[in-house]
């Protein structure tokens, strides 16, 4: 089923697209700028078409079948946002452009800056990062901005629990602080005893995901935002499971003081095959003037007659620009349909069946699958992919099987802190039909574990690709059209 | 309920298996003190209301097609071929996530294979990742990279006033917490060559920008050797589509190439989203962040593809990672790889072409006229700067009246440079559009 690469459907002097004739006087081009060899593919445009249609089609998707993949919200796209996303009036925009002459795009940004900002409990919220670990890096940015700002220097600890997801420490590294792991405890939450240990005049912030990456809510939240303001710290929230949360409780009334939401989680903007997401940050008031540059604000009020005047401004002590222009308004413009769609009961109605359906799950899996920290979950659920009576099978060999079912693995693996985990997270748009298919499934994969263990080792068999040899393509690593020689005497 | 399928038949039988009376009981462990707070948001709509409310909202923009457009600066109005966007409409591309399993994930693996592939040559480098957020944000992550080479030990980079003034800004929110010193940007007027005198041996990396924000083409050779000679990483911030034309940065000795992938197919969209390009040679590949795609083969003897050099990422390195970036910008980098292929080697050098007489037919008549002056003194490719007769804020708004978008006004980000309209013109621009642009510029001086 290999598909050839676009260079090998190449042909001289084939073309693929029509341009018109140059109808101004033509000019010299420049002397020795030039390049000679402009090695790209000559192919028709029937032939491209044909190439990526069949490409796609070595994809599973949403729009093909159960996604539940946790920590990643895989719910179904609504195809009117696509559509909005297109009209004229928006995607021919100019970044650039005159505010005065771009009030519609200014207007949304405004509106969808107000819900976020309701929905999070926050006093501000910023649409410019572009993904979720850039909106982290944006929020532990402002923390630290915001300790600076007060000459409070020496706060370089940023506490981060051992379930977070890797770009919580990853952001905090980047931003020039120290990263210090707390532990869990056995019911999943954070370890309160360790977490007073490091809580001292050093510490800047800690980085809390709730619910956790177990799919639980830190039954000791109060205490942990306590303990660590006690110290002088401020709170990051990693708002990645906010799926779980809306109108059901806002992390700014938890005393969060930074959080990002994932617009292509929560607010159903699609996840392109990894991109492009958008992470707008939220912040509580204190650090409303530390957000980046710039923020969409009103900058003449108007009257009766005259509608408000949008316009850009920059926030007094911004820690600057984290992307070029406004942000990927197109994933903005996607997730405001959505919500403007939803409203405030559609919204709590995503929390409440994407909440039911990882209960529903859970309670069907949990006598098959051994669940480590096994109570009311929230919107995912982590489950152990290991028994003792078939201990051959891993993770993966389950992940691998379910692919024979028809279903998109769970997340394998994550978080670190569950053995041979199996992170699951339906979403609230699976009907009770798909849920019992996936349990039906994932209890048939369990009988077959202990009866006919080769089946799952040897797994997938009945997609168009087997497993892959990771080991080959990190050792002799082809990245390109042609192999990458990384033992040449120059590549030392 | 929009988007939720389930009947209340399926909640009764659901709750009752979950063993709750009712969906509020699914929250005991949040404090009861927040729970359920009453949001202050719209009620629900239609789509079809949704959809009458959005088009309005939209016709209060003035948009590209509807004017002509002479407005650039890091976001150009090119045409995208119709196969482009049908391509991104493919549910099974635009609604499935990163390719963690590759068994599932061949198309979304091999299309980005392709996209390192067209971009390395496109670069004339070595290698590419599977992409950064924008360009932006590539150049910051370029910075990063020349640190980590370096291991600490220097802690200095050198950068062109001429690159994108946001890109600079970003490199600085980027770097804020890692003692950095930033050089070279101070003034306007800096060119490569003075840059050379600022290359010491605390400098990790030089960066300049090919076109340069002006639209200047220079030969940077001298640059990249001098670079190296200090000990520097070179790094050259491109715009994509001129290397349809132009000498590419792994010619003249680039380390490092990044870039906004937009001019390759994707629409203006307010600036976003787009692409970030990232290329450099083999021997850092193993330090440059983001994403990789490699070719490999499956248990049944099949070429495939999977992400690789995964132990360089977050989420096994975690603190010790070279960048906390976790994802790309998938379906963007599939519009440039469907771009370049569509466009080819010839289309895409006639588009460079059609760009570059264009902008110089449009330059040379401005120039003529009584009050402007052309204020480039290098070549350049599809974008000038005049200077111009009146402050650039109130010859815009007067050119509205003739449906055409104006330039950049450089005083904004460059206060030596008021009065200075930076022009861009791309193949869109018919010449009847620069003949009007003219006759505008000119009535708008005289009055």
């Amino acid at each position: 089923m290999t598909e050839p690469l676009i260079y090998d459907l190449s042909s001289p002097g084939r073309k693929g697209v029509s341009l018109p004739a140059v109808d101004v006087p033509e000019t010299a081009l420049p002397e020795g700028l030039v390049r000679k060899e402009l090695p790209l593919p000559e192919v028709a445009e029937n032939d491209v078409v044909r190439h990526f249609m069949r490409l796609s089609q070595l994809n599973y998707s949403v729009d093909t079948g159960f996604y539940p993949l946790g920590s990643c919200t895989m719910k179904y796209n609504p195809k009117v946002n696509e559509d909005m996303a297109r009209l004229p009036g928006f995607a021919l925009t100019h970044p650039l452009q005159d505010p005065d002459t771009a009030q519609g795009n200014l207007a949304l940004m405004y509106a969808l800056q107000d819900w976020l900002m309701e929905i999070g409990g926050f006093a501000a919220v910023s649409l410019q990062p572009a993904a979720g670990a850039h909106g982290e890096l944006t929020g532990i940015l402002i923390i630290r901005a915001y300790h600076q700002d007060r000459g409070d220097k020496e706060r370089k600890k940023i506490l981060i629990p051992d379930s977070a997801h890797g770009t919580n420490p990853a952001s905090t590294t980047m931003s020039g602080m120290d990263v210090i792991e707390i532990p869990s405890d056995a019911r999943g939450n954070i370890d309160l005893d360790e977490l007073k240990k490091h809580c001292d005049e050093r510490v800047a912030g800690l980085m809390l995901t709730n619910p956790n990456t177990l799919g639980l809510f830190e039954e000791n939240v109060q205490e942990v935002i306590g303990l660590v303001h006690g110290c002088g710290g401020l709170i990051y929230g990693d708002g990645a499971n906010m799926n779980a949360l809306l109108g059901v409780v806002r992390p700014g009334d938890l005393g969060i003081d930074v959080l990002h939401y994932n617009l292509h989680k929560t607010f159903s903007t699609p996840h392109g095959g990894g991109g492009p997401g958008s992470g707008p940050v939220g912040v509580a008031e204190k650090l409303v003037d530390f957000l980046p540059d710039p923020v969409v604000g009103i900058v003449d009020e108007g009257d009766e007659d005259k509608p408000p005047l949008y316009g850009f401004i920059t926030p007094v002590k911004s820690i600057g620009r984290v992307k070029a222009f406004h942000g990927h308004f197109g994933v903005i413009l996607r997730a405001y349909t959505y919500m403007r769609m939803l409203g405030k009961s559609g919204l709590r109605a995503v929390s409440d069946y994407a909440v039911l359906n990882a209960n529903y799950l859970l309670a069907k899996l949990r006598d098959t699958y051994k669940v480590p920290f096994d109570r009311i979950c929230m919107h995912e659920f982590v489950a152990e992919g290991q028994w003792d009576d078939a201990p051959d099978i891993h993770a993966l060999d389950i992940a691998k099987r379910l692919m024979d079912y028809g279903f998109h693995p769970p997340t394998n693996y994550f978080p670190l802190i569950v053995p041979e985990a199996l992170m699951i997270e339906p979403t609230e748009t699976e009907s009770k039909e798909s849920l019992d298919a996936f349990i039906e499934a994932m209890l048939a994969i369990a009988k077959e574990a202990r009866e006919d263990p080769d089946i799952l080792k040897s797994a997938p068999h009945k997609t168009l690709f087997g497993r892959m040899d990771e080991v080959k393509a990190a050792r002799q690593l082809v990245l390109c059209c042609r192999p990458l020689y990384l033992d040449k005497p120059d590549n030392k | 309920m929009t988007y939720i399928p389930h009947t209340d038949k399926d909640r009764q039988e659901m709750l009752a298996v979950v063993g709750v009376d009712g969906l509020d009981d699914l929250y005991e462990a949040i404090p009861e003190n927040v729970r359920f707070p009453d949001l202050n948001l719209p009620d629900p709509i239609s789509e079809m209301e949704v959809t009458q409310e959005l088009q309005a909202l939209s016709e209060a923009n003035l948009e590209v097609f509807h004017t002509s457009c002479f407005l650039g600066a890091g976001a150009y109005n090119h045409f995208i071929p119709s196969v482009v966007d049908h391509t991104l409409r493919r549910n099974e591309f635009y609604t499935a996530y990163t390719p963690y399993q590759p068994e599932i994930s061949q198309g979304t693996l091999q299309a980005i294979f392709e996209y390192q592939s067209l971009m390395v040559q496109l670069t004339g480098m070595d290698v590419s990742n599977a992409s950064h957020y924008d360009g932006a944000t590539a150049l910051a992550e370029a910075v990063i990279l020349a640190l980590n080479h370096h291991r600490g030990k220097r802690n200095k980079i050198v950068i062109s006033p001429a690159i994108h003034p946001h890109y600079r800004q970003v490199v600085r929110t980027y770097t804020q917490g890692m003692g950095l010193t930033i050089a070279g940007d101070e003034k306007y007027e800096t060119e490569p060559k003075d840059l050379v005198k600022m290359l010491d041996e605390d400098t990790a990396l030089v960066a300049v920008q090919y076109p340069d924000f002006f639209g200047n083409i220079t030969d940077l050779s001298a640059l990249g050797e001098a670079a190296h000679a200090s000990g520097a990483l070179f790094c050259v911030v491109v715009n994509p589509l001129a290397l349809g034309m132009l000498v590419p940065p792994g010619d003249f000795g680039a380390d490092i190439v990044v870039g906004d992938g937009q001019p390759l197919g994707i629409s203006l969209s307010y600036g976003g989203p787009t692409v970030g390009i990232f290329t450099t040679k083999d021997k850092y590949v193993r330090k440059m962040a983001g994403r990789l795609v490699g070719e490999t083969v499956d248990n049944r003897g099949q070429r495939g593809y999977v992400l690789t050099l995964t132990p360089r990422e977050q989420h096994i390195r975690r603190d010790k990672a070279t960048s906390n970036i976790c994802t790309n910008q998938g379906l963007m980098a599939l519009a440039s790889a469907v771009y370049l292929s569509v466009m080819g080697k010839q289309g895409l050098r006639k588009v460079a072409e059609l760009c570059y007489h264009k902008a110089h037919y449009t330059a040379e008549r401005i120039d003529a006229l009584k009050g402007f002056t052309l204020w480039n003194t290098h070549p350049f490719f599809h974008e000038f700067v005049v200077k111009c007769p009146r402050p650039v804020a109130e010859i815009n708004e007067r050119l509205l009246e003739w449906d055409i978008l104006g330039g950049y006004d450089l005083g904004q980000e460059y206060p030596d440079l008021k009065d200075h309209m930076l022009i861009a013109v791309t193949e869109v621009i018919a010449k009847a559009e620069i003949d009007d642009l003219v006759a505008a510029l000119e009535e708008v001086s005289n009055d």
